[in-house]
């Protein structure tokens, strides 16, 4: 049996969703660069049109707050680099937190390259940001803030709304932005009552084409152009737009369905209760209020046994997932996520991350846990530290 | 399927060769932490007429590359002369293994320093050595280099976890900078004394916490 556990890396793309982006393959080939040439450019204007309301009206936002990008991490850089460009005549100041995606990461290391001064804020031992070092980290000088909406790694959901208040209340020019690329089809939300500034979202995890996603762009805020090439998108990013990305992800929107959400939410609650049944010592990572976790995460580490291990093992039998261990990243570190909540370097090692979708079902979540037992009975009988 | 791996080190992985303990081994050799991700354990019995290994047995808490080339090295040194098992190097167990990836080659150096270690731990308790080298406080340092801080997933003198060793007749004794009452305290201490006590002339390992 093949199981694909690893949909918060990227998911599989759903049938209507492809049917929807064939058009722009054979029939809707043009380019939209102006509105006053021909009849099959003015035709996919209207497509892009459409399919910016579509995720407009999903996120509570007014179509003209929606630019279109090449995915997340694209709409990472243009909204902390685009704001802190474009403000920095009134503070050099930027704020963030340790858990954040590698493009928040990196594109502030890059600021801080340029004379930024960067302050990255701790989260607790579930990965919630710490709301009184935030607070006081914010001064006259921050420009920006940059604060994910759910971290894909443990699932901890960033208590956003609270976020803002207390950003805004301290220095209400200060710029917030969120990276909702896990967010967005999963957790319910609105631009609106969110408060936020900007906010990153892809297609590709909610079962969208790959290549494409999306900067939320609240009306009035100051934002200096990263991509030169033409004046597409408002003039904010240039180059084609992904016409075809664009379409699918419109329609990953459209078909969304909250009822598939809860299927999800109910088979990773049955995929936690019966690892944790069968196999003893077993951390949960991130938070224990699954209230406040993301849906189709699940992030558990075993004691005594390595993670490569176990991701090797299980990848043999068909389970994909991925681990917090050091074997498994490029740098050889553990991850930096499961560190900067506390835990050991143990309990990051020996960490498995189980993300879920649409597509999983009950008999696959059976399945893992049988290999999951087998692998790490056998591990256990091996290590040195004990655990059988 | 192209994961970096050669199939001999997968199937070493699946089904590894020796893995145990030897209750009554002649010879102990722990490298790595669970903190460094990376740990190998490794019990040697040796014929004392022959010097030859008898029984090698291991255990691992680490990658598919460290169970592996910890079986391999167990495979290559069994049998062997205490004297023809030290000229065994990473080199062979990479070889055997038909390549390691470049980032897991610290998995075959780790394995083959475990052996390397219980050979020497044997030679100091069974008056093997050829020169004996009274042990001094250098010598400790160095074993001490192999001792992790699972706080800090650094060796206990690059994190300056041991502020002074002294040694004098027969006692060596080591000051860390950590509370008896710590986590973590009391596993250190147990594998300070492991790494210390096989030195042929130490007779007794004290561990002093800060506290004392």
């Amino acid at each position: 049996m093949n199981v694909y556990l690893d949909n918060a890396s990227s998911t599989r793309v759903d049938e209507r969703v492809v049917e929807a982006m064939l058009r722009t393959f054979y029939e809707d080939i043009a380019l939209p660069t102006s509105e006053f040439v021909h009849t099959p450019g003015q035709r996919v204007k209207e497509l892009i049109e459409e399919s910016r309301k579509k995720i407009a009206d999903f996120v509570g936002a007014e179509p003209s707050e929606i630019v279109f990008t090449s995915g997340g991490t694209e709409a990472t850089n243009l909204a902390i680099k685009g704001v802190a460009f474009a403000m920095a005549k009134n503070g050099k100041h930027v704020v963030t937190t340790a858990v954040e995606g590698r493009a928040v990461l990196d594109s502030v290391r890059r600021l801080e390259k340029s004379g930024f001064k960067v302050d990255i804020v701790p989260v607790d031992r579930y990965g919630f940001v710490n709301l009184e070092a935030l607070e006081k980290s914010i001064s006259k000088e921050t420009i920006l803030l940059s604060v994910q909406m759910v971290n894909d790694e443990v699932g901890t959901i960033q208590p956003l709304e609270e976020v803002v208040k207390i950003v805004k209340s301290k220095n209400p020019d200060t710029v917030v932005h969120t990276d909702a690329t896990y967010g967005i089809g999963w957790l319910p939300f609105n631009m609106k009552n969110l408060g936020v500034d900007l906010a990153s979202f892809t297609a590709h995890k909610i079962h969208g084409p790959k290549g494409v996603g999306a900067l939320y762009i609240r009306k009035g805020i100051a934002i200096e152009k990263q991509m030169d090439g033409g004046y597409a998108e408002f003039n904010l990013r240039g180059g084609t737009p992904n016409i075809p990305g664009i379409v699918g992800f419109a329609k990953a929107i459209e078909i969304l369905d909250w009822d598939d959400v809860e299927k999800v939410r109910k088979l990773r609650d049955y995929l936690y209760e019966v690892i944790i049944s069968k196999i003893s010592e077993v951390i949960l990572l991130g938070p224990s209020d699954f209230t406040k976790r993301h849906p189709a995460n699940l992030n558990l580490s075993f004691k005594y046994v390595e993670g490569e291990s176990i991701v090797l093992y299980m990848d043999m039998k068909g389970v994909a997932v991925i681990s917090g261990s050091a074997c498994f990243s490029r740098g050889l570190e553990p991850s930096y996520v499961i560190m900067a909540m506390g835990h050991s370097h143990e309990d990051a090692h020996g960490s498995i991350r189980f993300s879920l979708s649409k597509y999983n079902t009950k008999e696959e979540m059976n399945y893992t846990v049988s290999v999951l037992e087998e692998v790490i009975k056998q591990l256990r009988e091996l290590s040195p530290l004990g655990g059988n | 399927m192209s994961l970096p791996y050669s199939k001999k080190l997968i199937e070493l992985f699946i089904h590894p060769k020796n893995v145990g303990e030897i209750p009554d081994a002649d010879a102990k050799a722990t490298e790595g932490s669970p903190a460094c991700g990376d740990m190998v354990q490794l019990f040697l019995k040796v014929d004392p007429e022959t010097k030859r290994i008898v029984d090698i047995k291991f255990k691992s808490y680490g990658c598919a590359s460290n169970i592996a080339t910890a079986s391999i090295v167990t495979e290559l040194a069994k049998g062997k002369t205490l004297e023809e098992a030290k000229k065994i190097t990473w080199k062979d167990a990479d070889a055997e293994l038909g390549g390691l990836p470049p980032t897991k080659i610290h998995c075959a150096v780790l394995a083959v320093d475990a052996l390397h270690t219980a050979i020497e731990n044997y030679e100091h308790q069974h008056g093997l050595l050829k020169e004996k080298v009274p042990t001094t406080k250098e010598v400790v340092i160095n074993r001490l280099k192999h001792v992790i801080d699972p706080r800090k997933g650094i060796d206990v003198i690059r994190a300056k976890t041991v502020k002074d060793v002294e040694v004098q007749d027969g006692v060596a004794k080591i000051y860390l900078d950590m509370k008896e009452d710590e986590e973590f305290a009391k596993h250190l201490k147990e594998e300070i004394i492991e790494r210390i006590s096989p030195l042929w002339d130490i007779k007794e390992v004290e561990v002093i916490f800060s506290n004392e």
